[in-house]
């Protein structure tokens, strides 16, 4: 056991080891396990941030889906009425369309009744100046006679 | 084992020589024959295998974990890098824990004297003739030595010289930063001025040799009791495996016997192992404080 050159060899060797380990090899592992932890950190915080969002956006979802069919039971609603409405307005329609054709058709109807009734009165009268010519025969001054008998028609008409 | 030709004394001895390698009184430069003769070589020697050890061991330690640091990333570790960063990460809560100054170097030392001190220890565990016989052989086959005088000791840290070596270093750098971080004055005012002090001038300045002699005491003990600590250690660890190693050249039951005791011994000396790394790189970092912090 003897103390020699050993110890001072030692020292350098000492110092040079530390010197290697704090230039080459503490940095660049410290530094990874920094940005190591740094990057945990940040995947945790995202990932608490997603869920944060995803809670929200769940949040607005419900509350789009209540707005939605709200809206669509208003919708609903509005048609329905619309609907019945409609009903209603297309029935009155048709009563008044009916009504409207039934009094054009008793108008005709009494037009045509007015006609035949005329007809009848002038084939009357026609028939009666025949008859009545038939009868005279001899009362020939016609245009007398026959302005007599249109005052007589025109009479028939009247009443 | 010890050889026939030896007695247990002799081989205890041939096993506490270190390969030394020195100027001879005559001025010529060479191996040590002896170890008288490495006596006689004085300052001017240095132990091969020491040196050679806790070089290789040192190496292979940057090596390592240069080769962890070249590949570090903040991605998914594997196995060495796995390894390194838990180690790094050990070292690094126990300078936290410890150091409360502010120094770039702290931490690299105390991961260098851990990892280097642990891999010089842990040579103890090798059965204690495997190296020096695979050395003696080696010499005598390739240099014609005497494998008696090819003395091989494998453990860097049995080596006072080792042990010394980096107390003393830890020991110049603590007084570095003191000087550095208190100045002189700061300094010299640690070492004089306390424990014992008075506001009366002249009571002060009787303190004054009293208190420099107990803090040069305490001063000095910090890389004495530092090497100590790990060489009484390590020197006991070995000697007992050497002892136990004696055994096996005294018949089967002594032998049988002495395996198991090796087997506890070595299995109890994993615990030493670590426990004085762990130590030695504690109290640096706890001198390193002291170097840092004002009173």
């Amino acid at each position: 056991m003897n103390i020699n050159l050993t110890l001072i060899g030692q020292s350098i060797t000492f110092f040079v080891f530390v010197w290697f380990c704090m230039k080459f090899i503490w940095p660049p592992l410290t530094n990874a396990l920094h940005e190591r932890k740094k990057r945990i950190a940040d995947g945790l915080a995202a990932a608490e941030r997603g869920q944060h969002e995803q809670k929200l956006a769940q949040e607005r979802a419900t509350e789009t889906l209540r707005d939605s069919k709200t809206q669509a039971g208003d919708i609903i609603n509005q048609s329905q009425k619309r609907a019945s409405e409609i009903i209603e307005e297309a029935k009155s329609d048709s009563r008044t369309e009916g009504e409207r054709l039934l009094n054009a058709a008793r108008a005709e109807i009494e037009q045509e009744v007015n006609r035949a009734r005329e007809e009848l009165r002038k084939q009357v009268a026609t028939l009666a100046l025949t008859g009545a010519g038939k009868v005279l025969e001899r009362e020939i001054d016609e245009a007398t006679h026959s302005k007599l008998l249109d005052e007589l028609a025109k009479q028939i008409q009247a009443g | 084992m010890a050889s026939s030709e030896q007695t247990s004394g002799e081989y205890i001895k041939h096993h506490l020589q270190n390969m030394t390698f020195g100027q001879h009184p005559d001025g010529s430069w060479g191996m040590a024959h002896s170890a008288a003769e490495a006596k006689e070589m004085g300052f001017m020697a240095i132990h091969v295998d020491t040196m050679f050890w806790s070089i290789s061991l040192g190496i292979f330690f940057l090596w390592l974990f240069r080769k962890a640091a070249k590949g570090a990333d903040s991605g998914v570790p594997g196995g060495l890098q796995n390894f390194v960063e838990m180690m790094i990460d050990f070292i690094d809560n126990s300078v936290r824990g410890s150091f409360t100054g502010k120094n770039p170097l702290v931490a690299p030392m105390a991961l260098t004297v851990f990892v280097w001190v642990f891999l010089m220890n842990f040579m103890d565990l090798i059965p204690v003739d495997w190296i020096p016989s695979t050395v003696a052989w080696l010499g005598a086959t390739l240099f014609g030595a005497d494998p008696h005088h090819v003395y091989f000791r494998v453990v860097p840290s049995t080596d006072p010289n080792a042990t010394f070596g980096m107390a003393l270093s830890v020991f110049a750098l603590m007084l570095f930063y003191s000087i550095k971080v208190k100045g002189v004055g700061g300094f010299s005012g640690e070492l004089t001025l306390q424990p014992f002090s008075s506001s009366n001038k002249i009571v002060m300045l009787l303190f004054i040799p009293i208190n420099f002699l107990l803090e040069f005491v305490s001063l000095i003990a910090k890389p004495l009791s530092l090497s100590l600590r790990l060489f009484g250690n390590m020197y006991a660890g070995e000697m007992i495996f050497i002892l136990i190693a004696i055994m096996y050249s005294a018949g089967i039951g002594l032998g049988l016997f002495g395996g198991i005791l090796q087997l506890g011994w070595a299995i109890f000396h994993i615990l030493i192992v670590t426990l004085q790394a762990f130590i030695f790189m504690t109290l640096t970092i706890v001198y390193m404080d002291m170097a840092h912090s004002e009173h």
